[in-house]
């Protein structure tokens, strides 16, 4: 496969044989490596195949190995010619991070970190086989299907500050129930307001480093050693049944003999069951949005328990990394509205855009890129050069390098436990063999990430936040 | 024989399911995926189920039946122990019949991951097994 340069950052596997357009590549050549030692480069130019595809197939540069996309894939398509693919949405729809920001240093909780984190995992469900609130019914799911983090608000969880510091306000539009199936509700239901397992996970933060002062003050970061918090999860079973539904339909439907790979199998935007299958990953979109409302409601209980107020844990905002949406860009100069599927990616909008919540207009949107477990994560903003470069997207988290039964196989979930706790990070979890799969020796260096993504400009790093405390789903 | 082994994937799981024939291969993938969720061998085996899916290849047999599993452990709370008599039929569509062993989840199931779904992503078939990767 023929690799090009195209500066310190950027790569290109020029078009060839069934590619309508070219793939493009952002990482440092470090970073390159270890994306090649995988399929993530014929994954990049498998999409690049597909029907409709504008301007490129782009990997971001924490890309893995994915199912159909790679992991850090983001592709647009047009509204007329193009396509929608579960597959390029992902299972796990809107898979999403949350961060909150307090009025607390790190000598303010010190003392009460184990506190704090043995009743997180009290207090909020996690792991597998841990059910949610009780019993929804499927009234009321349909209800949340619509409403997403609103409901949540509405029904006493958390208040309407968190929905506007939420992409999409915390209800994305098009939603409709009725195109989701009862399998779905099925898993839907018991599920609500559970963490999960694998990378999910909610973290202790403190500020380690500020880069840029003047956008983390509007973003409510102010010093360095300040608490955070974040909560990364997502829409759990329902999003996973409805990736599944449809991947089945649209196989019926439209085939995949013509497909590089089957699990790239998709519809028209503008046919029937493109429309259902969009109306349907909202209501999964809404579920994972009032999942995290929910969750952020307990965790802000457990801080007001154990420190006596909550004042001033705001959040910071919500960013989704794991779906298909409507958006307008600008193509051959001139305004279009396009398909941007985003797996395994943020959106990383620039000032001005009219998505971006009015208190940070001006500023950019935030983005927030999680690490793994036990490393650093990254406050960034977006930028006008992502909407340039990469469909005002930029990277999702670390990305991992070995895989789960590598990480078993070479660390017990105790080891990596002590291991974290030598560095000052406690660690709670529902399980330890768990843990051990999520060992941070298996993910890529999250600072070259960061720095890739802050050297190219298509999302800038404001912040780095360190763990002071980890609970595991 | 091994039922089942795992291999090298960076993100996810794959595994390699073995048997004498489609059906024990199936049979054996689902163990294999349920133990990458807990100990199947301490599942207690509480009751027992009849499932059945159909596929319009024998891909997306697979495909549905382990489906079929992560969504009846999401929905009911079912937790695999063991299969037994797994017959796949070929009428219009393939059709999968198998009876399934285990219970509800339980406390004292140590759980090693959860698994988000199935999927055709190098999923391969061929006498001697069948291959999937999971998404976990």
């Amino acid at each position: 496969m023929e690799l090009k340069k195209l500066n310190e950052f950027a790569w290109e596997i020029p078009k060839s044989g069934n590619m309508k357009v070219p793939a493009i590549i952002y990482a440092s050549e470090k970073l390159l490596e270890k994306i090649k030692q995988d399929m993530t480069l014929q994954q990049a130019q498998n999409v690049a195949c597909l029907k409709g595809i504008l301007k490129a197939a782009y990997v971001m540069p924490d890309a893995h190995q994915g199912y159909g996309f790679p992991i850090g894939g983001v592709a647009a398509f047009d509204m007329d010619e193009g396509i929608i693919s579960p597959g390029g949405a992902g299972y796990d729809l809107n898979c999403g991070v949350r961060l909150i920001r307090t009025n607390w240093t790190f000598d303010d909780i010190a003392e009460k970190r184990k506190e704090l984190l043995n009743n997180i995992l009290k207090d909020v469900p996690a792991g597998v086989g841990r059910g949610g609130i009780t019993k929804l019914s499927k009234s009321v799911l349909k209800e949340i299907l619509v409403k997403g983090a609103g409901w949540a608000v509405e029904n006493g969880y958390g208040n309407k500050e968190d929905l506007l510091r939420t992409e999409e306000n915390g209800q994305i539009k098009g939603a409709d129930p009725n195109a989701v199936s009862e399998k779905a509700f099925s898993r839907g239901m018991p599920q609500l307001g559970t963490l999960g397992s694998g990378n999910h996970f909610l973290e202790i933060q403190k500020v380690d480093k500020i880069f840029n002062p003047e956008v983390a003050k509007a973003f409510g970061i102010e010093k360095e050693g300040q608490v955070t918090v974040m909560i990364h999860c997502g829409s759990r079973g329902i999003g996973h049944q409805i990736a599944s539904d449809y991947i089945r339909s649209m196989e019926e439907k439209y085939g995949f003999a013509d497909l590089p790979d089957r699990e790239l199998v998709n519809a028209p935007i503008n046919s029937d069951l493109g429309r259902e299958y969009y109306a349907a990953m909202c209501c999964a979109i809404n579920y994972a949005f009032a999942n995290r409302q929910m969750i952020l409601h307990w965790t802000r209980d457990v801080f007001g328990k154990v420190m006596g107020t909550t004042d001033g844990m705001t959040q910071v905002y919500d960013v989704c990394h794991n779906l298909a949406k409507f958006e307008k860009h600008t193509v051959d100069g001139k305004e279009k509205l396009v398909c941007v599927h985003r797996k395994g990616a943020t959106r990383s909008f620039g000032p001005g855009r009219e998505e971006i919540p009015e208190i940070y207009r001006s500023i950019g949107q935030p983005v927030i890129i999680p690490g793994s477990m036990g490393t650093a994560s990254y406050l960034m903003v977006g930028t006008k050069k992502a909407e340039e470069i990469s469909w005002g997207s930029t990277a999702h988290g670390a990305g991992r390098v070995a895989s789960r039964h590598e990480a078993l196989r070479n660390f017990s979930g105790e080891q990596v436990r002590d291991a974290l706790k030598q560095k000052g990070i406690e660690l709670v979890a529902t399980s330890w063999k768990g843990v051990a799969e999520e060992a941070p020796e298996v993910y890529k260096d999250i600072d070259e990430v960061a720095k890739v993504s802050t050297k190219l400009g298509i999302g800038n790093a404001v912040a780095r936040l360190v763990p002071l405390g980890v609970m595991k789903g | 024989m091994k039922k089942f082994e795992f291999l090298k994937h960076t993100a996810d799981v794959k595994f390699r399911a073995y048997g004498k024939n489609l059906e024990e291969q199936f049979a054996n993938a689902a163990l294999a995926m349920f133990s990458i969720i807990t100990e199947t061998e301490k599942v207690k085996p509480e009751f027992e189920k009849t499932i059945t899916v159909e596929g319009a290849d024998e891909k997306s047999l697979l495909y549905n039946w382990l489906e079929e599993l992560l969504y009846l452990m999401d929905a009911e709370e079912f937790m695999l122990h063991d299969v037994k008599k797994l017959k796949i039929e070929k009428k219009e569509k393939l059709k999968l019949t198998a009876h399934v062993v285990g219970s509800k989840f339980k406390k004292e199931y140590e759980i090693l991951s959860g698994i988000k779904a199935a999927t055709y992503n190098e999923m391969e078939i061929t006498p001697k097994y069948v291959q999937v990767v999971v998404d976990v």
